[in-house]
């Protein structure tokens, strides 16, 4: 007996570790890679004094697909053979963001990256920056700065997105369009960006709103809302998710009911964000358009790092495709999907 | 039999007296609204099996997931008088590992989708353990020891994913998702049909009820009767851990998608406000796991039907917790002894009725 | 010395599902009197006391205060009417102070600055000549002086009808004679006291007066001194008493050259030293001592309840490790503990729950007792030990504290045990059932089953028991057997006259 607790407090303590050690994957170890840019100082002196030192403070990974592509294309453009030394630092508490902030102006970095967990309360950072002669960019997220603190802003506009998309349904020309609009977090710049294009068409009464639900992103709820306009017995043609995952719970509900979809199909199915799964389901013809939002700033601001774009709007909008089912290739899969 | 339904008009039907009203009112709701509401079809899905469909199926098959883990949510309350909040996170570590061993492979095939569930359970009932030792042994409050994998457990299932959201398409999991070609039922349904049976086995095969109750009622008392209440509390924790595993799985296969953030998210506070609608007492001691699977067919049908009102999904957790608060405040101790007193007056005036009459 | 009639309670129902608690019941209380309101367990005292105090509604009935009618429907009634309670277990706040304590929750305290409340507290503690002070923490003083304190709080919410609900059952002897002085000179000053207890001695000691109830109704009022004790026992138990004194007559055949079932050798717990022990198959044994002196510890450590230091331990001369309760039970060993609420009934289960929880565990995890089969014993032992309960689905928790009691014995009788340990087994409990189990530890000794009996009343003890061990600030002091076995033998062992 005494032998199993033993056993079963080893396997506790050991439990727990593994799950401490998750954990710091997330949140804490943004502080890992915080304190590894402080005492990496001195190693990479030496190493690179020759090489551009950029500082990022990122939202971890971990939120979603589109940041973990974000991630890994700074960290692909701003590699050591490129020509850059790059620290990051990731965490969704704006608090912590600000404090790395502050340490790699500290540090003396050249260039300090920024995507914000929030909007507000950048000023005081930026301004050290700027006195320490750390040049600024502002991407994917804008912030609610003045526009002298930075450089330049590459930044998504998620009504871009919204438009493209709502302009290429138009462009369907249906007869009657009777939508069933799944929005994402309600609040939520994406929300906001991709509901505010389609509302209009609501609102101009080009299109009808069948329901329009917030299922906060969760692809079980939009599957539910869907099944509960189907259960109504409503007429609907379009579905409008506004991410891929519930697109994907909507497209569920369908399949369960005997309802076709997709590009020969009864339904329109519409999601954003681009996914390779979700693209690899347009190429199949069981959805029809995905929305990109572009996760690849990296380039543009090294450009404009190494001099080969020059800046003339400060405020730069990702370019933002959108993709029918009808014209998608394998090639764009590959180069404008996310994830595997 | 007179007398019988007499019993049941004097004492109700116990702890089970408010989840059926409940659950009653909400369907004579439902038919005043729309006297079809419940009428169920027969439609072709787009595998090609006949099924059924309509919004019956949709809240028996929808609340699946909150039925399994109420069920296991019961014990772990009986035995512990806490609850388990991690549920989710660590159904969202379940599902992550199913679909680890499903994409091991090249082709998924019904050996692996076995050993994937496998999998998941082994996971599940680890993280199960885990807690149940920090309850058990270290004697810390469930809702405490629990909130660490709440915090952590969508890290860890990410960390699993290897950081994306994995998909997976196989007929297979469709079907375990959705429906068994030839079977017009959901499968989850089924799947809860399994679970609640092998309860029924468990409690009929084994003493476990009555420990569990006496643990929960009284660990002292517990104790000197010679039931190892650790063993017990940690045994709770493990049979939810199985079912964290099978809710996490079903999730996982209706969508042929693991998205950790959202994979049953915000499913331990309706978990417990299941049990609690089944008339368990969420100090511990003695449980009803039917009460709870009751109560959670409660909360998929009011779900349902204010989706079906067009309540936005925004507003719908406030009408819920109206509803909820009157469930609640209904089935306190508080009126319930009122309502007892209100009866047994109303009796003696009829009985004194009865004897005038007779005279 | 008839006083002016102070309260009067008449034709008093109360019915509570599947039983008729009380039943047209009077009662009358006078000024200046302490009242003894005697009954088996389960005769209705609880309940008519807490109608009185407003826990329970009468159905029926009614109740005058100074001739005036009042309706008490809440305890703030009682409060109001000047009835206050003293229950048995202390109902005030351990971890705040006296004075705190004596005015905490009273509609006037509000409005008092705290030094003035302690002036106050003082100020009555020593009319009432109470050992305490007011700023001293409730907690730290000892449970006399705790139900004092409550006592106190009563007189001061200036209470005609004081109830003192078994105030003695936990006090020691300096204690209770405290406790009866205050009683007294509450009683000098026109307090109307009503006094449940289950010692017979202490209501002849102090009351004038004895109402006894059985089974819910009114058996009669009586002058204390015109009612002899044994007619009062009689009364309660509703039956002839030649029973009680014979007792033992049977059981004097010395059981000494048989078999040894137990025997241990310094053993120790965590909360006992080092002891040395045995008892023989059909022997009764008992531990006696003062509170506190390691009685209770000394059996728990037998039945591996508290963390086992050290020992050895041999059962039927076989060496055999006990170190947890299933590893005493698996022995045959069975154990009712001293605190029933917090140790043995499972209060929400039901009797037959209660009843077959032993076995079941013993039986183990995969081999549940079945329902027929665990409503059969049930219904067996609750016609067997003939406990009063609506059915075998009650739950145990509402039966009174006899019959939870019986419950509990008939836990452990199912087992079949061959060592039976009982540590006060008859606290606060009635006559009646007293006898009974005192009569069932002398049955089960002839069957051959070993019983070690704790209880506080030596006399119980004696009357049971062929061999005591005797117990002093946790060692063993003496065994006194045979000839030795008297009251003032006992008393001389534990107050260490006999070194």
């Amino acid at each position: 007996m005494k032998r199993v607790k033993t056993l079963l407090l080893v396997a506790t303590l050991v439990l727990s570790m593994v799950v401490c050690a998750a954990c710091s994957k997330d949140s804490g170890g943004s502080s890992d890679k915080g304190g590894s840019s402080n005492t990496g100082t001195t190693n990479s002196t030496n190493t690179s004094n020759s090489k551009i030192k950029i500082g990022v403070v990122n939202n971890p990974p971990s939120e979603s697909g589109y940041r973990e592509a974000n991630v890994k294309d700074m960290e692909t453009v701003f590699s050591e053979a490129n020509g850059y030394d790059l620290k990051t630092f990731y965490s969704q508490k704006n608090d912590d963001q600000l404090q790395a902030a502050q340490g790699f102006i500290t540090e003396g970095v050249d260039y300090l990256l920024v995507s914000a967990a929030e909007t507000t309360g950048w000023d005081d950072v930026l301004k050290n920056a700027k006195e320490a002669g750390v040049k600024v960019f502002i991407f994917d997220r804008m912030l609610n700065v003045d526009e002298s603190l930075y450089e330049a802003a590459v930044v998504s506009d998620m009504a871009i997105e919204g438009d493209t998309a709502v302009k290429w349904l138009l462009d369907q020309n249906l007869p009657v369009y009777n939508v069933i609009h799944i929005q994402g977090a309600m609040g939520s710049d994406a929300q906001i960006g991709r509901t505010g294009a389609l509302d209009a068409q609501f609102a101009s009464g080009k299109m009808n709103k069948v329901v329009q639900q917030t299922a906060t992103w969760d692809e079980a709820e939009a599957k539910k809302i869907v099944e509960s306009v189907i259960n109504s017995k409503a007429d609907f043609n379009v579905i409008y998710a506004e991410n891929d995952g519930m697109a994907k719970g909507a497209v569920a509900a369908l399949d369960e009911n005997g309802i076709t979809h997709g590009v020969d199909g009864k339904v329109i199915v519409m999601g954003f964000d681009c996914n390779r799964w979700a693209l690899r389901e347009l190429l199949a013809g069981k959805w029809n358009y995905d929305g990109q939002c572009s996760p690849f700033q990296a380039q543009v601001i090294s450009d404009i790092i190494q001099g080969k774009r020059t800046v003339t709007d400060k405020i730069i909008y990702s370019v933002e495709k959108g993709f029918d089912a009808k014209t998608l290739t394998q090639s764009d899969i590959d180069t404008y999907g996310l994830g595997d | 039999m007179k007398k019988s339904f007499k019993n049941i008009f004097s004492n109700g039907l116990g702890q089970l007296t408010i989840p059926i009203i409940a659950i009653i009112i909400l369907v004579v709701f439902n038919l005043f609204r729309d006297p079809s509401f419940f009428s169920i079809e027969i439609t072709q899905n787009n595998e090609g099996n006949n099924v059924f469909s309509g919004n019956l199926i949709s809240i028996i098959n929808g609340a699946s997931e909150l039925a399994i883990l109420a069920m296991g949510m019961t014990l772990v309350t009986a035995a512990c008088g806490g609850q388990d909040i991690s549920v989710g996170a660590a159904a969202a570590i379940a599902g992550s590992a199913f679909v680890k061993v499903l994409k091991a492979g090249e082709t998924i095939s019904g050996g692996r989708v076995i050993l994937a569930f496998l999998f998941a359970c082994i996971v599940a009932m680890c993280f199960g353990a885990f807690n149940g030792t920090l309850v058990a042994v270290f004697k810390i409050q469930p809702m405490i020891a629990t909130l660490i994998l709440y915090t952590c457990g969508r890290s860890i299932a990410y960390w699993i994913n290897g950081g994306a959201t994995p998909t997976f398409s196989s007929s297979i999991v469709t079907a375990i998702g959705g429906f068994i070609p030839g079977v017009p039922i959901p499968t989850p349904v089924l799947i809860v049909l399994a679970v609640a049976v092998i309860f029924k086995l468990v409690f009929h095969f084994t003493s476990l009820e009555l420990l569990t109750q006496s643990v929960g009622i009284n660990g002292s008392a517990a104790r000197l009767n010679g039931i190892n209440s650790t063993l017990i509390k940690l045994l709770s924790f493990i049979i939810l851990g199985l079912c964290v595993a099978t809710a996490g799985c079903i999730g996982v296969s209706r969508l042929g998608l693991i998205n950790h953030e959202t994979l049953l998210v915000d499913i331990e506070m309706d978990t417990i406000l299941a049990v609690a609608i089944g008339g368990n007492n969420l100090g511990g001691g003695k449980f009803k796991v039917g009460g709870s699977i009751i109560g959670a067919y409660v909360i998929q049908t009011l779900t349902i039907t204010l989706y079906a009102m067009k309540v936005s999904s925004t507003d719908v957790k406030a009408y819920k917790a109206i509803v909820i608060i009157l469930l609640v405040v209904i089935g306190s101790p508080v009126v319930k002894a009122r309502f007892g007193k209100f009866m047994t007056k109303l009796r003696a005036k009829k009985t004194n009725a009865c004897v005038k009459g007779a005279e | 010395m008839d006083g002016k009639v102070l309260l009067t309670m008449r034709h008093i129902k109360k019915e509570f599902p599947g039983v008729l608690a009380l039943n047209n019941v009077d009662f009358t209380l006078r000024k200046g009197e302490i009242h003894a309101l005697m009954g088996e367990n389960g005769a209705g005292k609880s309940t008519l006391i807490k109608i009185l105090t407003g826990v329970y509604q009468m159905d029926d009935g009614e109740v005058t205060i100074d001739d005036n009618k009042v309706f008490i429907h809440s305890p703030q009634d009682a409060q109001n009417s000047g009835i206050s309670t003293v229950y048995q277990e202390i109902t005030l706040c351990p971890n705040l102070t006296v004075a705190e304590n004596m005015y905490i929750g009273r509609e006037d305290s509000a409005w008092i600055r705290r030094r003035e409340y302690e002036r106050r507290a003082d100020e009555i503690l020593t009319k009432l000549e109470i050992p305490a002070r007011s700023t001293q923490q409730l907690g730290r003083c000892s449970l006399a002086i705790q139900q004092m304190v409550a006592i106190a709080r009563a007189v001061d919410m200036k209470c005609k009808v004081l109830i003192l609900d078994e105030p003695t059952s936990s006090l020691d002897d300096k204690e209770v004679n405290m406790l009866f002085k205050l009683m007294r000179d509450l009683k000098a000053q026109g307090v109307g006291i009503i006094f449940v207890t289950h010692f017979l001695e202490q209501v002849y000691e102090v009351s004038d007066r004895i109402t006894v109830l059985r089974n819910g109704e009114l058996v009669g009022e009586y002058r204390t001194e015109e009612l002899p004790q044994v007619q009062l026992v009689s009364k309660m138990i509703g039956k002839d008493l030649d029973e009680l004194s014979s007792l033992k007559e049977n059981t004097d055949s010395e059981k000494e050259e048989g078999e040894v079932f137990y025997e241990a050798s310094t053993l120790s717990s965590t909360q006992t030293h080092p002891f040395n022990f045995k008892i023989r198959k059909g022997e009764v044994n008992g531990f006696t001592g003062l509170l506190g002196s390691g009685r209770s510890e000394s059996v728990r450590a037998i039945f591996g309840a508290d963390r086992i230091t050290g020992g050895i331990v041999h059962i039927k001369g076989k060496p055999a490790k006990i170190t947890k309760p299933i590893d005493a039970m698996k022995h045959g060993i069975g154990y009712l503990a001293e605190d029933r609420k917090r140790d043995g009934i499972i209060a929400e289960l039901s009797v037959r729950e209660n009843i077959i929880l032993a076995l079941q565990v013993m039986n183990g995890f995969f081999k549940p007792i079945s329902r027929s089969e665990s409503e059969a014993f049930a219904d067996e032992y609750i016609k067997v030990l003939q406990i009063k309960t609506a059915n075998r689905e009650t739950p145990v928790g509402s039966l009174s504290g006899g019959n939870q009691q019986k419950v509990i014995l008939a836990r452990w009788l199912l087992t079949h045990p061959d060592y039976l340990i009982l540590d006060e087994p008859t606290r606060g409990i009635d006559v009646g059932t007293k006898l009974e189990i005192q009569k069932l530890v002398l049955k089960l000794a002839e069957e051959g089953v070993s019983v070690t009996f704790i209880s506080s009343e030596v006399e119980e003890m004696l009357r049971t028991c062929s061999r005591l061990i005797v117990m002093r600030d946790r060692h063993i002091v003496g065994e006194l057997k045979g000839d030795d076995l008297n009251q003032a033998e006992v008393m001389k062992t534990i107050a260490g006259g006999k070194a």
